[in-house]
C-alpha cells in the first residue's frame, strides 16, 4: 500500500509527466473559456463552433479531403515547429528571442528572393533563408553580449525593420496584377521543395514536401545538441548561471551570439520550408508581422520548452488555428476564430504556473500523509 | 566602555540571580516544539525558555533547526506540536505581524535597511506616526534620541544608511526593535560583519539591554561570544534539543561537544611552513570599483610562495572580492601585473588561467561556484568538461567517464547527497555543495589555490574538514591564498597574514606575533604600516 503510494507520487513528480498534464489542463481551460465567450456572443452556435475548431480537417466527411487538409495543417505546423525550436533554443541560454518573428520574415524574404528573383534551386534558397535569419539573430546576440542591450527590445525593433526591408525587397518579384509575389510553381519550379512522394500520402496535396520531415529532424537535432554535446552543456550552464559559466572560463559572450544565430537560423529555416513549399505567397505591403513567429513562442512554452514536446505542441496549435477557419461566419464575425485561438494560446503560457501549483499540492499532501503515518504509528 | 560593560554584567547577574528564585518567570517559552517537513524533522520536541532580562544563546550547527525554530516564533510556520507561552500565558502566533505585536523583534544577519533612506526613516518605517496623513518626524526623532541615549546606541538619525558604518547600521536595526517597544530581541549571528572592537561594543549594548529588562535571544556559532556575553545557552543538534547550560558553569569545549556530538579540535594542527619558490606574484594591482568612482583595489602587491598559506584578513567589503576577481580574471585589472609561475597572466583569459595552474574556490558558491540546476556530476566537471577524457572529438560528452570521475571524487572527498552524482546541486546541503567545489578545485592539482571564505555558513565538522584540506594542499607544496573575514580562521590557518583595508594592504604579520585585538585595529583602519612588495 505504502509502496504503491510512493510509486504513484514519483510519477506525479516526474518533470515530463507534469509538463504533459499541465499542458493538457491549459488546453482544456482555454477551450472552456473560449466556449463561454462564444456562448455570450451567440449561444446558438457555440457548440458547433468549438467543435469545428477541435475537428479542423475532420470537418470534411470524405477521407480524401480530410487527408488533404491534414497535409496542409502539417505543412503549417512544421513552420510553427521551427519557430518554437528557435524560441526554446534561445531560452536555454536564458534569452527571450521575441525576434523569432523578424527572423522568420527575413527567412521568407531571402528564400523567396533567391527562388523567384534569382531563380536559384530550393536548397540554395533554403540555405539563404537560414544564413540571413541567423545573421539577424546574431545582431541581437552581439548587442546583448557586448553592449548589454536587452534582447527583447533589440529584437522587437529588428522585427519591424525586417518587415519593411523584406516588403521592399520582394516588391521586385511582385506579380503585376496582385499584391503577392509571383507563385513559385510558375516562376521557378526548381525553387519548390521536393515532395519525395509525400504528397501521395495526403491525397495529392502538393504542398506536403520534405519540409515536414526536415522540421522533425531539426527537433531531434536540437534535442541531441542540447542534451548530449559539450556545446549544449556550455549553453545550458550559461543559461542557468552565467556567473558560474564565466567563472569556469566559458566564453559566455560568444555563446550568447552563437545561440542567437542558431535560434535565428531555425526560424529562418521555418520560413524557408513554408514559403518554398508554395503553399502561400508573400503579400507585399503587409503592415503586420506574420503571426507564425509569435505563435512559436506559445508552442515552445506549451511544449514545456522541450524540443520533442514542441513537435506535439506545434501540431496542436496549428490544428486549432486551421480549425478556426471552419467556424460558421454567419453566426460570428470573422475575427472569432483568431479570438478563440488567442484564448487557448494565452492559457498555454500558464503551463509553468500549473506545474508550480501541482508541486505545491504534492508537497502539502506528502506532509499530510507523513503526519497521518506518524499518528498511526504513535497510536 | 569595557569596564562599564563588566559592571553591567555584574548587575545583570544579580538581577538574574534574583529572578532565578522565582520559578517560571519566563518572558517567552517554546515548549516541546515539533516541526516536520517532508522527509525531515526540523524540530523534534524542542524546548527553549528565555527568562526576562537574560541573554540566552541559541547554539547549533547549520541545519540544527535554529532557523526553523525562529521562524515558528515569528509566525512564518505553525508547529506540528508543542506550544508557545509569553509571560506564562499560552499564545498562538499566526504571522510576523502578530509576533511584532507581541513584542518580538529580530535583527537579521543581513540587515533589512533601505540604503538610501536616513537612519530615522529606517527606524520608523512601517511604524510611522502620522497626523492627518502627514509624518510626525519630530516626535519620532525625539523618541529615537531618547532610546539611543538610554541604551548607549549612538546613531546619527539624519545620516543616510549607505554612508554609515556597519556597526551603526546594526545599531539602527536594534533601535528599530526598541522603537516598536519590543521586549524580546532576537539577534541572528550579529557579529559576522563586525570588527573585534565593534563586537565588544555590541556585547556591551546587549548586556545593557538585558539589564534594562529586555530578553535577548542570541543565535550564534561562535563559542567565545557565548562565553563572554550569554547567561545561559541552549544547544540544538540535528533538530533535537540537547540541553541548556549556565554559561558560567561550562567551557567552550563542552559547548562544542554538545553542538557537534563529538569532540572537535578547535585548533588546526599543522607543521611550520616551508616556503619554496614564489608561485603568485602580484605587483601594484588596481581594480576599478563596480559602484563608485574610487578604485576598489589600490596598488596592491603581494607574493605567495609554494608551501605557505597567505591569508588576507579584513572586514567584508574592503576590496577583497574585487582583488580576487582581478586575480581570477572575472574583472579586468586597471593597472599592475600578475605573475603566475613566472608567466605574466594579467590579460590571460579565465580558461587559460584555470588550465595553467590556478584553482579558485569562489566566495559565493551559489553565484559562481555551482550551476545549481545542474546535477552534481555536471558540476564536478565544470572546470574540465572540455578535456578529451570527458568530450570526444565530435563534441559529444562522454557521459560514462563523467559519471565515473564524479563517483571517484564523491567517494574520495565524502560528498554526500540524496541520489549520488545525479543529485541536483540545489538539493544538496551547503556543506556538501562546498565539499563538491573543493573536490573539483583540489583534484585539478593546482599550483596556486585561491580560497575565498571557504567555510562560510558551514558547520563545525565541515569547517574542520576544509581546513585540513587547505593545510594538506600547503604541505603538498602548493601556494594557498586564503581570504577570510573570520579572525579565528585567519589565526588558525595562516602562515602569513595580510590585512586589507579600503582596497589597500595595511599590515603584514606572522600569526604568532600579533593579537586578535591588534589585527582588529588594522582591519578597522585605525592603524597601518607601510607594506611594500618584497623583491
Amino acid at each position: 500500500m505504502n509502496k504503491e503510494r510512493t510509486k504513484k507520487a514519483s510519477i506525479l513528480r516526474n518533470d515530463g509527466f507534469q509538463t504533459t498534464i499541465s499542458s493538457i489542463l491549459c488546453i482544456l481551460i482555454g477551450f472552456l473559456i473560449g466556449y463561454i465567450v462564444l456562448l455570450i456572443i451567440n449561444p446558438k452556435g457555440a457548440g458547433d463552433a468549438i467543435l469545428a475548431i477541435m475537428k479542423n480537417f475532420l470537418y470534411y466527411s470524405s477521407a480524401v479531403s480530410a487527408k488533404k487538409y491534414l497535409g496542409t495543417t502539417l505543412v503549417k505546423a512544421s513552420a510553427l515547429l521551427m519557430c518554437a525550436l528557435s524560441v526554446l533554443f534561445a531560452n536555454k541560454v536564458g534569452l527571450f528571442n521575441i525576434g523569432v518573428a523578424g527572423q522568420y520574415v527575413v527567412g521568407a524574404g531571402a528564400s523567396l528572393y533567391f527562388a523567384v528573383g534569382l531563380g536559384m534551386p530550393w536548397y540554395i534558397s533554403l540555405l539563404a533563408a537560414i544564413i540571413f535569419a541567423a545573421a539577424l539573430g546574431g545582431i541581437s546576440g552581439f548587442l546583448k553580449s557586448y553592449f548589454n542591450v536587452n534582447e527583447v527590445i533589440s529584437c522587437i525593433m529588428l522585427n519591424w525593420i525586417s518587415l519593411y526591408c523584406v516588403n521592399m525587397l520582394l516588391s521586385t518579384v511582385k506579380e503585376s496584377s496582385t499584391p503577392y509575389t509571383k507563385p513559385l510553381s510558375s516562376a521557378n519550379k526548381d525553387g519548390l521543395l521536393p515532395n519525395l512522394g509525400l504528397d501521395k500520402i495526403f491525397s495529392n496535396n502538393k504542398f506536403v514536401t520534405i519540409g515536414v520531415v526536415l522540421s522533425v529532424i531539426a527537433a531531434i537535432f536540437v534535442s541531441i545538441l542540447l542534451d548530449k554535446t559539450k556545446f549544449g552543456y556550455e549553453l545550458k550552464a550559461t543559461g542557468m548561471n552565467k556567473h558560474a559559466a564565466k567563472y569556469c572560463g566559458m566564453k559566455e559572450k560568444r555563446n550568447i551570439i552563437i545561440t542567437m544565430m542558431i535560434s535565428g537560423a531555425l526560424a529562418g529555416m521555418g520560413a524557408g520550408i513554408f514559403y518554398l513549399s508554395g503553399i502561400e505567397q508573400w503579400m507585399i505591403g503587409q503592415t503586420s508581422i506574420p503571426a507564425m513567429g509569435f505563435n512559436g513562442i506559445a508552442a515552445a512554452f506549451l511544449g514545456g520548452l522541450n524540443p520533442i514536446g514542441a513537435i506535439f505542441a506545434s501540431y496542436f496549435i496549428q490544428h486549432i488555428t486551421s480549425g478556426g477557419t471552419y467556424v460558421d461566419k454567419t453566426m460570428y464575425c470573422t475575427q472569432i476564430s483568431d479570438l478563440m485561438i488567442a484564448f487557448i494560446i494565452y492559457l498555454c503560457g500558464f503551463v509553468f504556473f500549473f506545474k508550480l501549483f501541482l508541486n505545491k499540492y504534492l508537497d502539502k499532501r506528502d506532509e499530510k500523509m507523513a503526519a497521518k503515518a506518524r499518528e498511526g504509528g504513535e497510536a | 566602555m569595557i569596564k562599564e560593560a563588566e559592571n553591567l554584567r555584574f548587575l545583570n547577574l544579580k538581577i538574574c540571580g534574583k529572578r532565578n528564585q522565582i520559578m517560571d518567570n519566563y518572558a517567552i517559552e517554546m515548549l516541546g516544539i515539533t516541526k516536520k517537513f517532508p522527509g525531515i524533522i526540523a524540530n523534534d520536541n524542542i524546548t527553549l525558555q528565555v527568562k526576562k532580562g537574560e541573554i540566552h544563546a541559541l547554539l547549533g550547527e547549520n541545519g540544527a533547526g535554529k532557523s526553523t525554530l525562529m521562524s515558528i516564533l515569528f509566525g512564518f510556520y505553525q508547529p506540528d506540536g508543542g506550544e508557545i507561552k509569553k509571560d506564562g500565558k499560552k499564545i498562538k502566533i499566526n504571522n510576523p505581524n502578530e509576533a511584532n505585536a507581541l513584542g518580538i523583534g529580530m535583527v537579521h544577519q543581513h540587515f533589512k535597511l533601505v540604503e538610501c533612506f536616513t537612519v530615522l526613516d529606517n527606524i520608523i518605517l512601517g511604524a510611522e506616526t502620522t497626523k492627518g496623513g502627514f509624518l510626525q518626524k519630530k516626535e519620532a526623532k525625539k523618541k529615537v534620541l531618547e532610546l539611543s541615549e538610554k541604551y548607549g546606541l549612538y546613531v546619527d538619525p539624519d545620516a543616510i544608511i549607505e554612508n554609515i558604518t556597519v556597526g551603526m547600521q546594526q545599531r539602527t536595526e536594534i533601535l528599530k526593535m526598541l522603537y516598536r517597544d519590543n521586549e524580546i530581541l532576537i539577534f541572528d549571528e550579529p557579529t559576522a560583519v563586525l570588527t573585534p572592537q565593534e563586537i565588544k561594543e555590541l556585547m556591551a549594548i546587549m548586556k545593557n539591554l538585558a539589564a534594562e529588562g529586555k530578553s535577548i535571544l542570541f543565535i550564534t556559532h561562535k563559542l567565545a561570544e557565548i562565553m563572554e556575553a550569554a547567561d545561559r545557552c541552549s544547544v540544538l543538534r540535528k533538530g533535537k534539543y540537547i540541553g541548556t547550560v549556565d554559561v558560567k558553569d561550562t567551557t567552550p569545549e563542552e559547548l562544542s561537544a554538545m553542538m557537534v556530538g563529538r569532540n572537535v579540535s578547535l585548533v588546526v594542527e599543522k607543521k611550520p611552513s616551508e616556503p619554496g619558490n614564489v608561485v603568485l606574484d602580484v605587483k601594484n594591482m588596481s581594480v576599478a570599483s563596480q559602484r563608485g568612482k574610487k578604485d576598489a583595489v589600490k596598488n596592491v602587491s603581494l607574493q605567495v610562495r609554494r608551501g605557505e598559506i597567505v591569508c588576507i584578513a579584513g572586514i567584508d567589503g574592503n576590496g577583497q572580492t574585487e582583488f580576487i576577481y582581478g586575480l581570477s580574471g572575472l574583472e579586468p585589472v586597471k593597472s599592475g601585473m600578475i605573475m603566475m609561475n613566472g608567466k605574466d597572466i594579467t590579460r590571460m583569459p579565465i580558461r587559460k588561467r584555470l588550465t595553467s595552474g590556478m584553482s579558485h574556490i569562489p566566495e559565493d558558491r551559489h553565484k559562481h561556484g555551482l550551476v545549481l540546476d545542474f546535477s552534481l556530476e555536471d558540476n564536478i566537471v565544470l572546470q574540465r568538461y572540455f578535456e578529451p577524457q570527458f568530450t570526444n572529438k565530435f563534441g559529444f560528452l562522454k557521459r560514462n567517464s563523467i559519471r565515473e570521475y564524479a563517483n571517484r571524487l564523491i567517494k574520495q572527498y565524502d560528498v554526500r547527497s540524496g541520489q549520488g552524482p545525479a543529485t541536483k546541486a540545489r538539493d544538496m546541503s551547503g556543506g556538501n555543495q562546498q565539499k563538491a567545489i573543493i573536490a573539483r578545485e583540489i583534484d585539478k592539482n593546482p599550483e596556486i589555490l585561491i580560497a575565498v571564505q571557504p567555510t562560510r555558513g558551514l558547520d563545525v565538522g565541515a569547517v574542520e574538514y576544509i581546513h585540513k584540506q587547505l593545510v594538506a594542499q600547503r604541505d603538498a607544496g602548493k601556494g594557498v591564498l586564503l581570504v577570510s573575514f573570520e579572525l579565528d580562521e585567519v589565526m588558525n590557518l595562516a602562515d602569513r597574514i595580510l590585512v586589507m583595508y579600503e582596497g589597500e594592504i595595511v599590515g603584514e604579520f606572522s600569526p604568532g606575533q600579533v593579537s586578535v585585538e591588534e589585527l582588529g585595529l588594522y582591519m578597522a583602519g585605525s592603524k597601518r604600516m607601510e607594506v611594500g612588495a618584497h623583491e
